[in-house]
């Protein structure tokens, strides 16, 4: 076991190098220049644009910028932004809690949905309850996120007027982070409604960001019982005599979990690149629209800082699924 | 009273091309203590009204029979909770591949106490205790042990045994192996059928062998039925079904066993019989 995860870590070492110069490279590919940005409307003359470009280390050659980059990061330093001239690190611990809050709900709210539902589409294969599963599924999965969650705005905001439009909490509550998390935060502050306004706050973002997880899980999970359902094993559990619920909840499903604990841990990746598109609808305030923002502005270490971090939490993830892969398939762990 | 009593069982399934018959009114009997052989070659349905009698084909299968009944009960007015508590207990089923027919995610200890949680009141520690004592009854070595094993850390050979001691963790009276000696290997084949013999006399169960070997059948059975394509050709003790078989298959399947071959080739029985003359001389 230990072998296997000092075997994970040792891979992330190329990985890590890998994103850091993409990450590094990409956001220079781009057109402009943090400074010309930073003057805005003003004209800046080129002698001044050429001073401050010094002055931030930008006009060095490429090579010793990234060098100096690197030697940051085996430090510890994700370099500060060149806009607020905090560091980086200090803003995507303070962001990350509620892209990081937002994930979670959105894929709590895929997974419980989503497996179930495959699961009662395979029982039902051919059914009219499967193919309508199956088609809403497709619907989901194809849907642009930036337009969906639009409509959503429009419906439920706009026409209906339950839920707000943008924001983390109503502007009536204020309360300093404990753990980040609003819904955490605002049970720990005490104070009434906050919660239940944390909670109206998180119902639109969730239901966008959790669409296509929910679509792809509902999918995978679909074909893993199906192709389970025909198993030895399954005929087995049906002649011990056991109910229907155990066959299919118990003996059925923790076998087609196998492949849908891959497809949830690969989601994750997908739920931080649509927390970009998510959180810059509804302006939640986490590292998605704090990328957005940076790219943007060109700030630089901001956006390779970012990206090495996501990438972090991304790596980490797959980490843990890995893991829990060996938990579930006794034919890895043994 | 018969044990299982089956009259004019017919399957039939639902398929693109319209249904498709896969059983056509069989009958049987089979007593306690009793072994029964089923034997036909692939595709006449030996398995499949079997796990029709148990109520375990899928529902695209429409079952109908005269009489269906388990020690006096009528199996096809029961519900299916009913069904759900004689089946694993009264009646129990062990199959043709014994690794794939083992769940890969549990441990087999977990899967033989699961049974005797389902059908009995023992409590957690009875049940250690008494699925120890089933895997010494089926002769698996170190049972503590390996009650904690996955069945892929298992031979084919063990895993059978394993499915043998869950069939038998209730005391069922009425055991049905569908070709269990079918993917195992010769000199385990024996062991295990010799195992099955043992158990079968000490339990004094029925038991309903289902196999396309006939060396199979002349070991084990008492009384036989030969199926072809889903219909009942013969049925006969044993020792009148090897020595004058009634029925042209019968004769046709004898003659193509190997042991019975005296030319460079074996007779095949397509190649002499045709369906309508199979079904001619079968008994109806």
């Amino acid at each position: 076991m230990f072998r296997f995860i000092f075997g994970r870590l040792a891979v992330l070492i190329p990985t890590f190098l890998g994103v850091s110069i993409i990450a590094f490279s990409f956001i220079r590919l781009l057109p402009g220049d943090p400074v010309m940005l930073m003057s805005g409307e003003r004209v800046m003359s080129p002698e001044r644009h050429t001073q401050i470009m010094h002055q931030l280390g930008l006009d060095r050659p490429m090579y010793v910028q990234y060098f100096d980059y690197l030697t940051g990061l085996l430090t510890g330093d994700f370099g500060s932004s060149i806009v607020t001239k905090r560091p980086v690190l200090d803003d995507f611990l303070q962001l990350f809690p509620a892209t990081l809050e937002l994930a979670l709900c959105a894929i709590i709210v895929a997974m419980v949905l989503g497996i179930p539902a495959g699961v009662f589409a395979a029982v039902k294969r051919g059914t009219w309850f499967d193919q309508s599963i199956m088609g809403v599924a497709l619907v989901g999965y194809s849907m642009p996120i930036f337009w969906w969650g639009l409509l959503l705005i429009i419906f439920f905001s706009g026409y209906l007027g339950w839920t707000p439009v943008s924001g983390r909490i109503s502007a009536m509550y204020f309360f300093p982070p404990v753990t980040g998390f609003m819904l955490i935060d605002s049970l720990l502050s005490g104070q009434t409604g906050a919660f239940k306004s944390a909670a109206t706050y998180l119902i639109l973002p969730t239901v966008v960001l959790s669409t296509i997880p929910l679509a792809v899980i509902a999918r995978q999970t679909r074909s893993a019982m199906l192709e389970v359902l025909g198993e030895d094993y399954v005929r087995t559990a049906r002649a011990k005599g056991l109910s229907p619920f155990r066959v299919i909840g118990v003996h059925a499903l923790r076998n087609a979990m196998i492949p849908v604990i891959t497809t949830i841990g690969l989601q994750v990746g997908v739920l931080l690149a649509g927390a970009i598109l998510t959180e810059s609808i509804f302006s939640w305030p986490g590292i998605g629209k704090w990328m957005v923002d940076s790219v943007f502005k060109r700030d630089y270490a901001v956006v390779q800082g970012g990206l090495m971090l996501i990438a972090g939490v991304i790596m980490i993830v797959n980490l843990v699924v890995d893991l829990l892969y060996g938990w579930i398939n006794p034919r890895i762990r043994h | 009273m018969s044990l299982l009593e089956v009259k004019n069982l017919t399957v039939e399934f639902q398929t693109a091309s319209g249904p498709f018959r896969a059983v056509d009114g069989v009958s049987l009997k089979v007593d306690e203590g009793e072994v029964l052989a089923i034997v036909g070659e692939s595709g006449s349905g030996k398995s499949v009204s079997m796990l029709a009698a148990m109520g375990l084909l899928p529902w695209t299968a429409k079952v109908t029979a005269d009489v269906l009944t388990f020690n006096g009960r009528d199996m096809r007015t029961m519900s299916d909770a009913e069904r759900r508590k004689i089946i694993g207990k009264d009646i129990a089923m062990i199959f043709q591949e014994p690794i794939a027919s083992l769940n890969p995610c549990f441990t087999v200890g977990y899967q033989i106490e699961e049974v005797l949680r389902i059908h009995t009141d023992l409590s957690r520690r009875a049940r250690r205790e008494r699925a120890i004592e089933l895997f010494q009854s089926v002769g698996i070595p170190n049972p503590e042990e390996r009650l904690g094993h996955f069945p892929h850390q298992m031979s084919g050979g063990q895993c059978q045994r394993v499915m043998i001691a869950t069939a038998l963790a209730c005391n069922p009276k009425l055991l049905i192996a569908d070709e269990p000696t079918t993917a195992l290997d010769v000199t385990i084949q024996k062991q295990i059928l010799d195992l099955l013999m043992k158990l079968q006399a000490e339990h004094g169960m029925g038991l309903i062998i289902i196999t396309h070997d006939m060396g199979v059948v002349a070991e084990t059975a008492d009384r036989v039925i030969v199926q072809y394509k889903g219909r009942q050709i013969e049925e006969a003790d044993v020792l009148s079904l090897f020595s004058a078989p009634k029925s042209v298959y019968t004769k046709a399947l004898l003659a193509a066993l190997p042991e019975n071959a005296t030319g460079e080739r074996l007779p095949t029985i397509t190649e002499k019989l045709t369906d309508a003359e199979i079904f001619a001389g079968a008994m109806r």
